[in-house]
């Protein structure tokens, strides 16, 4: 670890990071400030406890550049053993905030473990699939690398906090990569979307919908000679599945998840109770028009009408006061990070440091796709936060950790070149 | 390929957010609307509504405070609904009606719950009012009446309805708005400008202080006050003269156009119209559907004129030089032509020139004047046409645009009218067909109000300016430029002496010379015009229309009146008295013909105007 090192780090990475950091507090800033003229330091609001935290996160970037790269590659076990351990605790010593057995309290701070087992899982994730010994064609294999992955969020999901736990399948994106069949992303879509139509149409609709489906694929096949029973086996797990979601949906859900669904599919339109939230981040967003209302001028926000909006719906800040161009500006940014750091993945010289980069560009990417999908209406709501943006020090610290272990493995990458 | 996966999602996925995101925020603008309707509350603060004044400088209207219960329905929450009605004093289908009225207005802007609370009421509510989610109290301007009359002219406030909402964005519910007379015409001055306070929430509907510090907000700009030409005693006086009769006394100062006094009988007190009675006392005047108090006659009021228009026919026929002054023409007791007598006449000397026709109302002599006037044209429809030309010329047949916001054209019948009336060409028709109108009968109608403009006309010898109440906006250099503008008649200055001489004689030695006052030179003109009604499909005969219209003194005059007193029968009888008093209180200031004002005082019409709803035969004209 020579100082040659720090002037090899990917440089745009940092500034991306940087850029996000930064417009992410001024709108924490924003949408907690409840009087401009009173004192900046105020320990009671949001941007003063983030400007810590965001203080804190530059130490810590330091520390993880500073420690040598092999650390990461031959500890990896250990600190997913580590995390997984912390998940398990939680159940024993965990604090209850907002229902969900999430956290731990250390002297007034919360910390969030479940933050900081993304990066420990794509540090494991990576170690086992870049094994030498590792050959992911292999179904043992494959099963193994699944088991990796969902440990954690298995651990997670009982806390309860699904949304959290649905990030883990981001880790698909690098198992595809990496060569597992892309059956299993196709199955993960096909799934989604017989959830959804199911939830739309009814078990009945479904039902006929598939058959006709199978019908046409068999008779475009008959060159093939396909075999019938296969296809009446496909119908019949459909529209078993079709069933269950059903079931599921019905019986299993709690009504809150069921109003959520809901309200994305348009099936409900109650926008004082359930479908409040998303009426009102559409109204903040939408309000802001080309160019927005102004830094700390948006009514909404000052109003607080957007529930969250310091950590899941902040964006609806950014859409508000910086308008189209503002939040146009953010997702570029974002855009642009998670392409450089896909590109930085690819030109890694060992599979550990590709899997990795491909861990930390997919886990993002949820965050990313189901946060803003949230904040506009598209997506039903799942509380997770946006990166680097949301407050709170777990979810900055842990996307930190995540990102710049990455930079550390590509700055050593190019260096030892 | 694989790795072209992920990032193709992203790019997709960046590309989807910013058209949402373009979407929201710029295509589809309702979002905007939504966000102010939720963060910022409009509250309004009404001003002082501007006060009407004589034209003597007297008070006539002022304001007083009135205090509503407003109401915002979908911030109403947590009410315990049974004590708040036992607090407004209301049953609980009263609150489901009104707030189901309120939702559907809107949701989210104020409607009234309770309007006018009294200032007792005020006090004991506004302490308790905070409690209650959704609900305040806001404070309004309500008229207060210094006088007892004139509320025909006045006009009156009232909430506006849905229909003006919709035409008008200024108003909302809740709001007043002048309805009638002098306050419709002129609210914009009257009402001044309210002023807006942008006051930012937050979710809780919580006011957290003003928005954007404010720079949005203006303050309320009292209504400007205005003079009216009306005189408060004279107006006055002229309703006490009408009590229990029917009609209208319209009185204008000819130099100016300025209206002195506009009373129209029966009348009602201005006070009633005002505060939470105003809608019952409303309907009651509404639904009179005998007496109609609401119908203004002396400018709705359309009715033969009688008599008085011969003084236009003669003028007409000097102008169009059909009749001279002295040419002496004879009467037989009646107008004959073709064998019968289409127009009666009474007992006075013959022959009779001009004065002297006028004079003595000779029907004779008119019929003449007017036939000749029609067939100095090669067809009647042209000499008809030509005669209207003339009549227009006094703002006649039409809306005049005084500036009172009621009123009714009248008619004074062109070619085509009587085309169709007597189907030409399959039958033809002559003068003679429309021989009535020389005498102010037939098919001409005409308001109390025009009757008194051609009087001013005549009195000014040939002009006139359009009739108006507006004397002062306070603030405003002038009033509107029609009203200062002079219109001339077709007829030259010349002919108008012999006409007014023959006006004078009516008062002199004719058939007003009763009505004498001492030290007023006033020409005048009876009328005694014909009318009837439908009873069970039948037209039946009434007690003849008295009229009269005069000015005085006879040179520079200083009034001009027109008087119209349903079923009064002849014209000096209840209209002439009625006109002469008038006279003597504008120009004396006081009566010395008490015998005459005893008689119109005790004087009552009530029984002549039962006697068509009595369902008995009854006699006319006693």
């Amino acid at each position: 670890m020579g100082s040659s090192g720090y002037l090899k780090i990917d440089w745009l990475t940092v500034f991306l990071f940087l850029s996000l950091v930064f417009i992410g507090w001024i709108n924490i800033y924003s949408a907690s400030v409840a009087d401009t003229s009173a004192p900046f330091i105020n320990f009671d609001l949001e941007y003063t406890k983030q400007l810590v935290w965001i203080g804190l996160s530059v130490i810590l970037i330091i520390v993880i550049l500073a420690v040598d790269t092999k650390f990461y590659e031959r500890f990896a076990g250990l600190i997913y053993l580590v995390s997984l351990l912390s998940l398990a605790c939680l159940y024993l010593f965990g604090t209850t905030i907002n229902g969900a057995t999430s956290w731990y309290n250390l002297g007034g701070i919360s910390i969030q473990p479940s933050e900081f087992a993304k990066a420990a899982t794509a540090l494991a994730l990576a170690k086992y699939v870049g094994d030498l010994q590792t050959n992911m064609s292999e179904f043992q294999h494959q099963a193994r690398a699944f088991l990796i992955v969902a440990l954690p969020a298995l651990l997670i999901v009982p806390q309860p906090d699904p949304g959290s736990a649905l990030v883990y399948a981001a880790f698909l994106f690098p198992l595809y990569r990496e060569g597992i069949s892309g059956v299993y992303i196709l199955l993960g879509f096909a799934a989604a979307a017989l959830f959804v139509l199911t939830l739309l149409l009814g078990v009945p609709w479904m039902a006929v919908i598939i058959s006709a489906l199978a019908v046409l694929i068999f008779i475009r096949n008959k060159k093939k000679k396909p075999r019938p029973s296969r296809y009446l086996l496909a119908i019949l797990l459909c529209i078993g599945f079709s069933y269950s979601v059903d079931y599921i949906f019905n019986n299993v859900f709690e009504q809150r998840h069921r109003d959520r669904f809901n309200i994305v599919l348009g099936k409900e339109t109650d926008l004082q109770g359930i479908g409040y939230n998303t009426n009102q981040s559409e109204i903040a967003i939408g309000s802001g028009g080309w160019t927005g209302k102004g830094w700390t001028q948006g009514t909404q926000t000052k109003g607080n009408f957007v529930p969250e909006q310091q950590t899941d719906y902040i964006f609806t800040t950014v859409g508000e006061e910086w308008g189209f161009l503002g939040s146009t500006l953010v997702i570029v940014l974002f855009v642009v990070l998670l392409i450089r750091i896909l590109q930085l993945a690819e030109r890694q010289k060992s599979q550990f440091g590709r899997v990795y980069g491909y861990s930390v560009a997919s886990i993002l990417f949820v965050h990313f796709l189901v946060n803003i999908g949230m904040v506009t209406g598209l997506l039903p709501t799942i509380g997770i936060p946006l990166p680097f943006f949301s407050y709170g020090g777990s979810g900055l610290w842990g996307f930190t950790i995540l990102l710049f272990i990455f930079v550390k493995l590509d700055a050593s990458n190019t260096h030892y070149q | 390929m694989r790795n072209l996966l992920l990032p193709g999602l992203v790019l997709i996925c960046g590309i989807v957010f910013t058209v949402r995101l373009f979407y929201l925020q710029v295509y589809d603008t309702s979002f905007q609307a939504l966000s102010d309707s939720n963060a910022v509350k409009v509250e309004y603060d009404y001003p002082q509504r501007g006060y009407i004044f004589d034209r003597n400088g007297e008070l006539l209207v002022s304001n007083q405070p009135s205090y509503d219960v407003m109401v915002i329905p979908r911030e109403v929450k947590d009410l315990d609904t049974l004590e708040f009605c036992g607090l407004l004093k209301i049953e609980r289908a009263d609150f489901d009606r009104i707030m189901e009225k309120a939702w559907v207005y809107s949701p989210r802007i104020p409607s009234p719950f309770i309007p006018q609370l009294t200032k007792g009421e005020y006090a004991y509510l506004s302490e308790k009012m905070r409690k209650y989610k959704g609900f305040y109290i806001q404070k309004r301007s309500l008229r207060e009446y210094q006088v007892q009359h004139s509320a025909s002219v006045l006009g009156y406030i009232a909430e506006v309805n849905e229909r003006i909402i919709n035409e008008n964005p200024y108003y909302q519910m809740g709001e007043l708005i002048g309805m009638q007379g002098v306050e419709k015409q002129y609210e914009d001055f009257l009402r001044g400008e309210k002023g807006v306070k942008y006051i930012q929430k937050d979710r809780f509907n919580k006011e957290i202080g003003p928005f954007k510090e404010g720079i949005y907000d203006t303050l309320p700009i009292r209504g400007n006050d205005i003079v009216l030409t009306v005189d408060s005693k004279l107006q006055e006086y002229g309703e006490q003269l009408m009590v229990n009769k029917r009609g209208g006394i319209v009185a204008l100062e000819p130099a100016t156009g300025e209206i002195l006094a506009l009373v129209a009988a029966p009348n009602y007190d201005p006070a009633l119209l005002v505060g939470r009675e105003r809608s019952r006392n409303f309907t009651r005047l509404y639904y009179d559907t005998i007496s109609r108090p609401l119908f203004d006659r002396v400018l709705q009021g359309e009715y033969p004129p009688g008599s008085p228009f011969k003084s236009l026919t003669a003028l007409i026929g000097l102008q169009e030089g059909v009749i001279s002054t002295t040419e002496r023409i004879s009467c037989y007791g009646s107008y004959n032509y073709g064998g019968r007598k289409p127009l009666g006449c009474h007992h006075h000397p013959s022959p009779l020139n001009l004065v002297g026709g006028i004079a003595n109302s000779c029907n004779s002599y008119f019929a003449t004047a007017y036939r000749r006037t029609i067939d100095k044209y090669d067809t009647p429809q042209e000499g008809i046409d030509n005669w209207r030309y003339h009549l227009r010329s006094f703002g006649l047949g039409d809306f005049m645009g005084y500036d009172l916001p009621s009123g009714r054209p009248g008619l004074i019948p062109d070619s085509e009218f009587y085309n169709r009336y007597y189907q030409y060409p399959t039958y033809r028709w002559y003068s003679t067909a429309t021989i009535s109108n020389s005498i102010g009968q037939g098919e001409v109608l005409m308001t109390p109000m025009q009757m008194v403009n051609f009087t001013a006309a005549i009195a000014n010898r040939g002009w006139y300016y359009k009739p108006h109440i507006i004397k002062e906006i306070k603030g405003q250099d002038t009033i509107p430029a029609i009203y200062t503008q002079r219109y001339q008649t077709t007829i030259d200055a010349a002919h108008f002496e012999p006409v007014i001489e023959g006006m004078f004689d009516v008062y002199n030695k004719g058939t007003a010379s009763h009505i004498q006052i001492p030290g007023i030179e006033i020409c005048g003109k009876t009328g005694t015009a014909e009318n009837y009604t439908k009873i069970d499909g039948q037209r039946v005969q009434l007690t003849d229309h008295s009229v009269f219209v005069a000015f005085a003194p006879k040179d520079n005059p200083k009034i001009a009146i027109a008087v119209f007193v349903e079923n009064g029968y002849w014209g000096s009888r209840w209209a002439g008295r009625i006109a002469g008093l008038m006279i003597e209180k504008y120009i004396k200031g006081e009566i010395s013909r008490t015998d005459m004002e005893a008689f119109v005082l005790n004087g009552s019409l009530e029984e002549e105007y039962a006697k068509p709803y009595s369902g008995e035969p009854f006699s006319i004209n006693q």
